[in-house]
């Protein structure tokens, strides 16, 4: 790319004298450092494979060749400035070894912290940094898949001037120019948009530039904000606060359409928490889990009480919760909540003063969050399980009011300039504020973005964001630790940062993020013991000590008063905004992973739908992929129907997300676009939507087609007393079935696995992150129609009971690694065999493809490449792990509990001359887990956290009738007390509950 | 009135013939009679669909078996439904020359020619499908056992090699029994051919056969012999087939009654398809005289006691299913008589149990209309069989989750479509080129007529 090289020139001209030196190190490709020694024609026959040798002469020249690809092959390009690995030895002499590199990655502004591995300078995998309070160690989906959105070949690659190629440093130019006119009107018509800023030195420049620019604008919007969360607290509370909890502490928790375990910030660490304060070795802390939901969530499905209502009456819960534990609320009269679930819930947090906990989500408006701390301050929650502390988000506005008054003022004619750092709002700000024609009216508009996008379409200046990967930054995680982010590969297509941006705005010199993040830091800190400071924080992936402290809040006492009164407005369909559950608000529409991964309650893989109860779907004759015009007011939109059990009657949920136009090749035409229908006034939910059925069919893509485990021995599910009684009868010999198969030899390691049903929150972790481990391809929709889906691991999810109101069961499936495996003994060229430390090994490079094997699985866990999935696209070869074999069209493949991590333990461990220690192999699954439900290890080893959960006389293994012998187990879900299952009104399937204790 | 008396008289060789004439009529189809415009219109389609087959296989090999409806869980479907049905199509050709022979029933040996071609390119055929399934199909031979530099062998508890053995030996046995029989007519052939190429050509084959008494003697062993070693391959061949799903653990895979119920199946598709061909045959080069109403008779009785050991197999699979207790068959049984499969199950009924007893009327079977068209009921009804017993017990086997469906793919139907174009073009090649009757035997069936009537 010549403009690219010519910027990078131009850059590099002014950057420091360290960066030019630098510079002349390193080069951009393989064919840059081949170009200059050697011509082209030499070259071009240096890679072909067949040349005809002429003699020694011939045989030489071609070997140093060789030599110097290897080398140059060899190299790839880390970034520019020092960056501090996390665990082992200095990068230089890592050839063939991963790297890692403590940095963090965002979601929705929020940080988490991440290990980056890298493989000769690429970054090939994220794992959760154990030292950071939102990780220890795991991750959610979105932070795996971030390693694909920086390979993501689809990146905005240039700067762009009107949709046409242009550079960096006439972007600069025009930028100059601007702001001469602008500094002398004092900023006058200068708007910036950003999202929620968490970045100190982002929010640093910003006020800097605010100070200098004093009639400039700061506007934010993001399409998931927090704007309720803010408000409420800022009216119950009289400041804006972060609510952050604490589910160890919680006896009872009670959560409003609180999607804590999958949507809040800090989700991973309370998946932890819960899972955690809810198994049966904490002796259950957390009694029992009540939860109103709107829309069925990973975080309802672990309710013990699960209650769907749609989401306007989550208030009137809200409202009754707290009238009855004497607040003085005004209660809507007509309300509908069942009286037993209210009694229940309100006897229970009674009993529990101090132990319990009301958690509130986004999607409800200020009111309930204000509500709920009334209720958490009165049951004396707060400073117990409620934590209150400064915001994360630097200037906690209110967003919606915020690209409100921007609109206002674009349509006015009053923005001159707007600069849009990172977000979309072309395709994601309110329907009612028609963004995308107040655009227009702003002769001067400059986006910053990974993406070519909606917004950058309709944009002046476009600029690539450099990635989180690839730039330095710095970010709050939900209780205010900052980690720095540091780069571990410089930007592959010479993208900026935000700091870039804005110092560029600030017209001071230009530059590099590195310095600007450093400079920052170096203010804030003494000068004799930064570099100290600078290099233990890098190292460590957190600056020390940075979580917010609590705060002293006092609630307002006029609360009940100051509260508008209850409204009643009933008898109309609801529509529910929510974010998608893989690809949130649409940042993640062209990654693959997570466009593949299937949503974890509806199964659902590359579109949203519009989910509606059985119940809904029977009065209104709606079957699954049937195509409706959803109308509200002048607006409409057409989508197909999914029923979703647990929905609540009268609603409708829209994912947003889906209906890019400009996300990129794998993001483009799929699903439609719920922001169509989103405005400020109905942003979260609306009552008044109409289903007009068209006719129409739309085929959707779900990888499980049944939802029910007709009657078999699948999920095992325990009540608690069943649990407990079960474990005192101490372990039972487990039932040997008799084989006529000889036993297989035997070594040092016996790999075993055994998962918790009772921790597995069915949130898909561990697919994505075996997918990164394992280099498995995706395969596209039309594909997973077929069911053809390539997932090593998935997440099966049945339902139980009645459909509308079901509890919802989740099943990691790996490769049971069966002693007595089925799929060996109809190999026919012995491509799957038994290695001695008992792992069922597929040898890809001897697999002709009779799929005998899969036939034979009983877990179906086997997957076959019936066309070439891996595609050959250079990026996203750079992404893949070099420890793992990319597979070729005909291969059979599955998973092999992360061989090539077991093979790199057992190295290190020979060369120390002793076994491998427990917990030194952590498989790709496991090792992400946001709550542990996955452990590995070693049968030979009698004090192994494997064998001691294989002890219990509730591990079972999946259709151990058919004597496979699974080296996988499983630990049963437990569920609670019984009394209060069986008044919580379940139905049917009850079979398993009587199974599932040996001895 | 057709009586059952009237057709078990009929004789297996009505006219008037002398071994010369009968030679004559059955040499002049390959060496004098002009070009029927039926064979020519024959094989135009066929051609068309054989090149269907070659850009099927073409494109298969480019892009590799996605292109078919197999999935997870379904992995197989179409190509191992096609073999499954070739082989045991072949399976009646063998009964009919072999089995018949030994058991000396004079009326196989005006259908024992064709019926033993039929056999030969219906494994040919066979022994494609389950190459070309193969995600890898150019490592084809690693099944094999052969000297590799790894000395690795195939798995010999896996029954696809066992398959490799069943239908490796078929083939060979077939060709040498088929061949070894032609002998004498190649012979004949040789001596009444005109043009130069053609006594070449068939004197090649002939291996310098002469009709002295030692070659007569000779010949007459061997032939015996092999039949005595093609007999127990009707039995054995698709038992081995049969064992490829009897082995897997899959609900209505995992029976012991396989073995037998697949054996009668291919004698059950394989009369069908005899009698699919022998009945335009016989109307296309007049050889109403030599195949007659008899042939065709004991061809349909014989279906019919098949048909009836394939009912019975359903009727156990079914008892078994519940008999068992096993809830994974109980569901598979259920889920193929009810379930998104159902059209199938019951097709396979109708066609196979139901219109067979048709055969029970001496009526039905002495009308060619009424056979024909239940032959292709019956071509049809079995390869749905075959259908059934692959794609509904893998479709949803133990764990609910991992449900799923097959839908076939255009490419799915070129095939099957396209390898029925290969076989029908083999076979108009061969009655053109070969004597599609045995000359030899014929001869010997004039003579014992002749002497009886003397």
């Amino acid at each position: 790319m010549p403009t690219d090289a010519d910027e990078k020139a131009a850059a590099s001209a002014a950057a420091t004298q360290t960066t030019q030196r630098a510079q002349q190190r390193f080069w951009r490709s393989i064919e840059d450092l081949v170009d200059a020694a050697h011509p082209a024609p030499m070259r071009s026959s240096m890679l072909s494979i067949d040349i005809p040798l002429h003699g020694r002469r011939e045989f030489m020249k071609l070997m140093a060749a060789s030599l110097a690809l290897t080398g140059a092959s060899g190299c790839s390009r880390p970034p520019l400035e020092k960056i501090v690995p996390y665990v082992h030895g200095p990068a230089q002499s890592s050839y063939g070894k991963p790297v890692f590199f403590a940095s963090a990655v965002a979601r929705d502004g929020y940080g988490t912290g991440v290990l980056v591995e890298t493989n000769m300078g690429r970054p090939t995998k994220i794992e959760g940094n154990p030292s950071h309070p939102a990780s220890l160690g795991a991750t959610d989906i979105f932070a795996q898949a971030s390693v694909l959105e920086l390979w993501d070949p689809d990146r905005s690659k240039v700067v762009r001037q009107a949709n046409a190629i242009s550079t960096w440093r006439s972007f600069l130019t025009a930028l100059s120019e601007r702001m001469r006119a602008l500094k002398q009107r004092h900023g006058e018509g200068l708007c910036l948009l950003t999202e929620s800023v968490t970045s100190p030195t982002l929010y640093a420049q910003l006020q800097t530039l605010l100070e200098r620019l004093p009639k400039a604008h700061w506007h934010q919007y993001q399409a998931l904000n927090r704007d309720a969360a803010y408000d409420g607290a800022r009216f119950a509370l009289g400041r804006s606060v972060e609510t952050r909890y604490r589910l160890d502490r919680a006896r009872i928790v009670v959560a409003l359409d609180a999607d804590f375990l999958d949507g809040l910030p800090g989700s991973v660490r309370y998946a932890r928490d819960f899972v955690a304060a809810r198994s049966l070795q904490s002796n259950s802390t957390l009694h029992r889990f009540y939860a109103v939901e709107s829309t069925p969530s990973l975080t309802g499905a672990q309710a013990d009480r699960r209650l769907a209502l749609p989401a306007r009456q989550v208030e009137d819960v809200a409202r009754a919760l707290a009238a009855r534990l004497g607040l003085g609320v005004a209660v809507e009269a007509s309300t509908s909540i069942p009286a037993d679930w209210l009694d229940a819930a309100v006897a229970d947090l009674v009993a529990q003063r101090g132990q319990c906990l009301v958690i509130v989500g986004e999607r409800q408006p200020a009111t309930v969050h204000a509500l709920a701390h009334a209720i958490n301050a009165m049951l004396g929650n707060v400073g117990s399980t409620v934590v209150y502390t400064a915001p994360v988000v630097a200037s906690p506005i209110n967003q919606l009011a915020s690209v409100s008054t921007l609109g206002t003022a674009m349509r006015a004619g009053e923005v001159d300039s707007l600069l849009m750092i990172g977000g979309n709002p072309a395709y994601d700000a309110p329907a009612d504020l028609d963004f995308v024609a107040a655009l227009e009216r702003v002769p001067f508009k400059v986006h910053l973005g990974l993406y070519d996008d909606e917004t950058a379409a309709r944009s002046d200046w476009h600029v690539p964001a450099a990635h989180a990967l690839e730039t330095w930054s710095d970010v709050r995680a939900f209780d205010g630790t900052i980690s720095i982010q540091q780069p571990c590969i410089a930007p592959l297509y010479g993208g900026k940062s935000a700091h870039e941006l804005l110092s560029a705005l600030l017209g001071d010199a230009p530059d590099s993020a590195h310095d600007i993040v450093r400079a920052h830091w170096q203010a804030q800190r003494r000068a004799d013991d930064f570099s100290a400071f600078w290099q233990q924080t890098l190292h460590q992936g957190l600056v020390a000590d940075s979580a917010f402290s609590p705060i002293e809040v006092s609630l307002r006492r006029d609360l009940g008063a100051a509260l508008a009164p209850p409204s009643a407005r009933r008898g109309e369909i609801e529509l529910i905004f929510c974010s998608d559950p893989t690809i949130g608000d649409g940042r993640y529409a062209n990654n693959a992973w997570l466009q593949e991964l299937p949503k974890p309650l509806t199964k659902l893989t590359w579109d949203n739908a519009a989910l509606v109860a059985p119940a809904l779907a029977q009065r209104l004759q709606l079957a699954n992929e049937d195509v409706v015009e959803l109308r509200l007011a002048n607006r409409a939109v057409k989508a197909p129907v999914w029923i979703t059990p647990g929905q609540p009657d009268h609603t409708v949920t829209v994912a947003l997300g889906y209906g890019r136009s400009r996300a990129g090749s794998v993001g483009n035409a799929h699903g439609f676009n719920a922001n169509a229908l989103r405005t400020s006034t109905g942003f979260w939910f609306t009552g008044g939507v109409e289903l007009v059925k068209t006719g129409q069919r739309y085929a959707l893509a779900s990888t499980q087609g049944h939802d029910t485990m007709a009657g078999r021995d699948i999920v095992r599910v325990l009540s608690r007393e069943e649990a407990i009684a079960c474990k005192d009868r101490g372990p039972g010999a487990k039932d040997t079935l008799f084989t006529l198969y000889r036993a297989l030899p035997t070594s040092e390691y016996a790999w075993a696995m055994s998962i918790d049903l009772n921790a597995c929150i069915g949130c898909g972790a561990c697919t994505v992150a075996c997918q990164a481990e394992n280099n498995i391809p995706v395969v596209g929709k039309a594909e997973v129609r077929r069911g053809r889906e390539m997932h090593w691991i998935r997440v099966d999810r049945y339902y139980q009971g009645a459909p509308g109101t079901p509890r919802t069961l989740f099943m990691p499936v790996p490769c049971m690694q069966c002693e007595h495996a089925p799929c060996e003994v109809v190999c026919p060229v012995e491509a799957s065999v038994h290695d001695a430390q008992g792992i069922n090994v597929q040898v890809y490079n001897r697999c002709v493809g009779t799929r005998f094997c899969s036939n034979n699985c009983p877990y179906k866990v086997r997957r076959f490449n019936f066309l070439q999935y891996a595609q050959d696209v250079p990026t996203l070869n750079a992404q893949r792990n070099p420890q793992v074999t990319v597979r070729m069209r005909g291969v059979m493949e599955k998973c092999n509990y992360c061989l090539q991590r077991i093979t790199t333990a057992r190295i290190a461990a020979d060369k120390e001359d002793r076994r491998i220690r427990d917990g030194e192999v952590v498989t790709a699954c496991q090792a992400v887990c946001p709550t542990g439900a996955i452990v590995f290890g070693d049968l030979n080893d009698a004090g192994s956290a494997v064998n001691q959960r294989k002890a219990s006389p509730l591990d079972y293994a999946l259709l151990a009738e058919l004597n496979t012998r699974p080296r996988t187990t499983y630990l049963p879900k437990i569920i609670g007390a019984a009394r209060e299952i069986d008044r919580s009104g379940r139905a049917g399937d009850a079979a398993p509950l009587a199974r599932g204790c040996h001895g | 009135m057709v009586s059952e008396e009237s057709l078990s008289a009929t004789p297996v060789l009505a006219g008037h013939y002398s071994p010369a004439s009968i030679t004559d009529k059955i040499a002049d189809i390959v060496l004098e009679r002009p070009t029927h415009w039926g064979w020519v219109v024959g094989m135009a389609v066929c051609a068309a669909l054989t090149i269907v087959f070659l850009v099927a296989v073409s494109y298969l090999f480019a892009r590799g078996v996605g292109i078919w409806g197999v999935d997870q869980p379904v992995a197989w479907a179409f190509a191992i439904t096609n073999f499954v049905w070739w082989v045991g199509i072949g399976h009646a050709g063998t009964f009919i020359s072999a089995f018949l022979l030994l058991l000396r029933a004079s009326w196989r040996t005006s259908i024992n020619r064709f019926a033993e071609a039929m056999t030969i390119f219906a494994i040919a055929i066979a022994g494609l499908m389950p190459i070309l399934h193969l995600g890898r199909p150019w490592f084809f031979y690693w099944l094999i056992p052969y000297p590799d530099i790894m000395n690795l062998w195939p798995q010999w508890r896996s029954p696809l090699i066992w398959d490799i053995f069943a239908i490796g030996t078929y083939i060979i046995v077939s060709i040498l029994f088929w061949y070894t029989g032609l002998i004498p007519d190649l012979a004949t052939l040789r001596d009444r051919a005109a043009q130069r190429w053609k006594q070449l050509a068939y004197g090649l084959f002939a291996l310098g056969w002469r009709g002295e008494a030692r070659h007569w003697q000779r010949f007459d062993t061997a032939y015996l012999l092999l039949a005595g070693l093609a007999t127990p391959l009707v039995i054995s061949v698709h038992s081995v087939v049969s064992l490829d799903f009897a082995i897997g653990n899959t609900p209505g895979w995992h029976s012991t009654i396989f073995p037998p119920y697949f054996v009668a199946g291919a004698l059950f598709s394989g009369f069908a398809m005899a009698l699919t061909i022998c009945i335009p045959l016989r109307a296309v080069f007049g050889l109403k005289e030599l195949i007659t109403a008899r042939h065709l008779d004991n061809i349909a009785k014989l279906a019919l006691l098949c048909g009836l050991v394939v009912a019975y197999s359903y009727m156990s699979e079914l008892f078994m299913a519940f008999y068992s207790a096993d809830p994974y068959a109980i569901y598979m049984t259920l889920n193929r008589i009810e379930g998104p499969y159902a059209p199938v199950y019951w097709a396979v009924i109708l066609c196979n149990v139901a219109v067979p007893q048709a055969l029970w009327f001496a009526k039905v079977r002495a009308s060619v209309l009424s056979l024909f068209a239940i032959a292709l009921v019956i071509n049809v009804g079995m390869w749905l069989e075959r259908f059934m017993i692959i794609v509904t017990s893998l479709h949803r086997d133990f764990l609910p989750s991992a449900w799923g469906m097959f839908y076939p793919t255009v490419w799915d139907v070129a095939t099957l479509v396209g390898s029925l174009g290969v076989f029908a073009l083999l076979f108009l090649l061969f009655v053109r080129f070969l004597p599609a009757i045995s000359m030899s035997e014929m001869r010997k069936l004039t003579r014992k007529k002749t002497l009886r009537r003397s």
